[in-house]
């Protein structure tokens, strides 16, 4: 898909692999709707794209809330248009320091499945309609191996990616010949604020940049061969 | 027909009556939603209204403002009412205070609508511009604005209860309601079958005031959006001969109201229109409509939604299709059954 002139709806983008999608999205001339529930950070990536010549929208909102769903899809809809691709990008670790399982409160699982598997849910679910009527429409959801690998302490972020991947594959095989797509996207180990809260003591020589990361996402939405579930890390882009 | 107080759970299950005023004396089918995939034909278009709802109605003391339209310099129409809520029927609702050019209603402390024009028709129905940009009115009203509600319903609406499965722009004050039932599963499942699918954005206005002088002029007049694909979708349908089916009223008014401003051709692009339709397409009377039928909701003969469906069906067909739908239980307004007048290509 050519992005020049679409619009691309995308979620947690005041900081990390979010804010660099929109920067990578909005320099190939897409018309960005960026989301986030801080409307300081969102504003100053707003500023830095319109800078460069970008066309971007703030649009504040909490992904994990349902009755924020159609107020954030009808100001991003109307401020950049029709929505063309969904990135859902904003994603939470539940409680930090990480911890096992047994350890995990019953409230931190479920905010975090309402961030990161019923909120991609909700907002995939209020924009398939409109694309479907328009012909086209993308759908990106951001993955983890987390969501593959069983990793100590990471249960409660991995059952939610998991969560996710499967309604990606599910929701692929719905649409399948519908002319509208679903993928998850695995952004591979990025030197990100959520990976420094989940491994404080990482080295960061060995993490990816999000940049680069986005550059490879981008690539691979304009790309337009798109299977269900697809690594970004460089190894394999 | 009693008004349907809240949607069945499973919208596939609402009730159609399929209206072919062609056959002899007309012919009338009673169906559900989800048998259209076997009422509709390969190549034929469906045509809907994406517009999402906008929460409409916006409180500022002892004054309720539901927005009837967006103007082209910023400003916004819109209809006053009295003290009172959502469960009093709009023409039980108390007259508002008269308001004067310059009379600041406040929302928020930061959300103000400021009166710069009092209709000559009715001072009820005023133009304001709202003390926010754009786009922060536009955050505003998601903020402190609520879905305008009806009062023959058991529930009050939220924003889930008022959106179209494929809702896009905001620029509806009510749910474009005909293609309520159509849900994402069933549209996949006509593609599947071999329709086609198009959509323009309508924006959709108020569907009474509670002042007979007031609805005697609705709609007022209203902006539409319809994509170069939907212009060419309906060419290619024509083509093939396959039927144009509008979704909607709203549908019909911007096709119409396009086909009005452009001498009879569809133009892509955005328009407004203050086109009345009734038994026939105003200006040009030898002018058959665009679409070749309309999928509606079930409304009595007294409104003016009804006279829209004299450009589909005459009016004695109309009138016993309100008959059999009595007489079959059916249940009418916004969150009732439908109809589908297929009124040429049968």
């Amino acid at each position: 898909m050519n992005v020049k002139n679409k619009s691309v709806l995308i979620t947690g983008a005041s900081r990390g692999l979010g804010r660099a999608l929109a920067l990578k999205f909005a320099a190939a001339g897409a018309r960005v709707a960026l989301v986030a529930r801080d409307p300081e950070p969102l504003e100053q990536t707003v500023a830095e794209i319109r800078k460069q010549g970008g066309v971007a929208f703030a649009v504040t909102g909490d992904v994990g809330e349902k009755q924020a769903v159609y107020p954030i899809l009808g100001q991003a809809a109307e401020l950049a248009g029709p929505i063309d691709v969904l990135i859902n990008n904003a994603s939470t670790l539940g409680a930090v320091p990480l911890r096992s399982l047994l350890d995990t409160d019953c409230e931190t699982f479920e905010h975090a499945l309402a961030i990161n598997t019923i909120g991609p849910f909700r907002l995939t679910k209020a924009v398939l309609g409109s694309m479907l009527v328009r012909g086209q429409g993308l759908v990106v959801n951001i993955s983890s191996d987390a969501a593959v690998e069983a990793y100590p302490n990471w249960g409660v972020y991995s059952a939610s990616k998991a969560a996710l991947d499967h309604l990606t594959r599910v929701w692929a095989a719905e649409l399948a010949g519908s002319g509208l797509q679903i993928i998850s996207v695995d952004p591979g180990e990025m030197n990100t604020k959520m990976h420094a809260d989940a491994i404080p003591d990482a080295d960061v020589r060995t993490l990816a940049d999000p940049d680069d990361v986005a550059a490879r996402i981008l690539k691979l939405v304009e790309g337009g061969r798109y299977e269900v579930r697809q690594l970004a890390a460089s190894q394999s882009a | 027909m009693k008004s349907a107080s809240w949607p069945r759970a499973n919208p596939l299950e609402e009730r159609l009556l399929v209206i072919t005023p062609a056959a002899k004396q007309g012919r009338y089918i009673d169906a559900q939603i989800k048998d259209l995939g076997d009422i509709l034909r390969a190549g034929d278009l469906l045509i809907v209204n994406d517009a999402a709802t906008l929460p409409a109605s916006l409180v500022a003391g002892d004054i309720e403002l539901r927005l009837v339209g967006h103007e082209a310099d910023g400003s916004w129409r819109a209809v006053l009412f009295g003290k009172g809520d959502w469960r009093t029927p709009t023409e039980q609702r108390l007259p508002p205070r008269r308001l004067r050019v310059g009379d600041h209603l406040v929302i928020a402390s930061a959300f103000h609508a400021v009166v710069e024009e009092v209709a000559h028709a009715s001072p009820r129905l005023v133009r304001v511009r709202f003390t926010l940009s754009e786009a922060e009115v536009l955050a505003a009203f998601y903020r402190y604005g609520h879905m305008i509600q009806y009062s023959y319903l058991t529930r009050e609406l939220n924003n889930w209860s008022t959106q179209t499965s494929y809702s896009s722009r905001p620029w509806a004050v009510e749910m474009p309601s005909a293609g309520r039932p159509l849900s994402a599963g069933l549209l996949l499942a006509l593609r599947r079958k071999g329709m086609e699918l198009a959509s323009l954005t309508h924006a959709a206005g108020i569907s009474s005031t509670g002042l007979d002088s007031l609805d005697r002029l609705l709609p007022l007049r209203e902006r539409f959006d319809i994509p170069q694909r939907t212009v060419d979708a309906i060419a290619a349908a024509r083509a093939r001969g396959g039927r144009i089916i509008a979704v909607g009223t709203s549908v019909v008014r911007a096709l119409e109201g396009c086909a009005e401003n452009h001498q009879g051709r569809l133009v892509a692009g955005v328009g407004e229109t203050e086109l009345i339709i009734g038994g026939k397409i105003h200006s040009q009377p030898n002018r058959l409509p665009i679409a070749d039928g309309l999928l509606s909701g079930m409304h009595e003969a007294t409104e003016s939604h009804y006279q829209l469906l004299q450009a589909f069906a005459p009016a004695p067909v109309l009138a016993e299709s309100i008959r059999m739908a009595n007489e079959l239980g059916y249940v009418m307004h916004e969150f009732g059954d439908s109809c589908l007048i297929i009124s040429r290509g049968e």
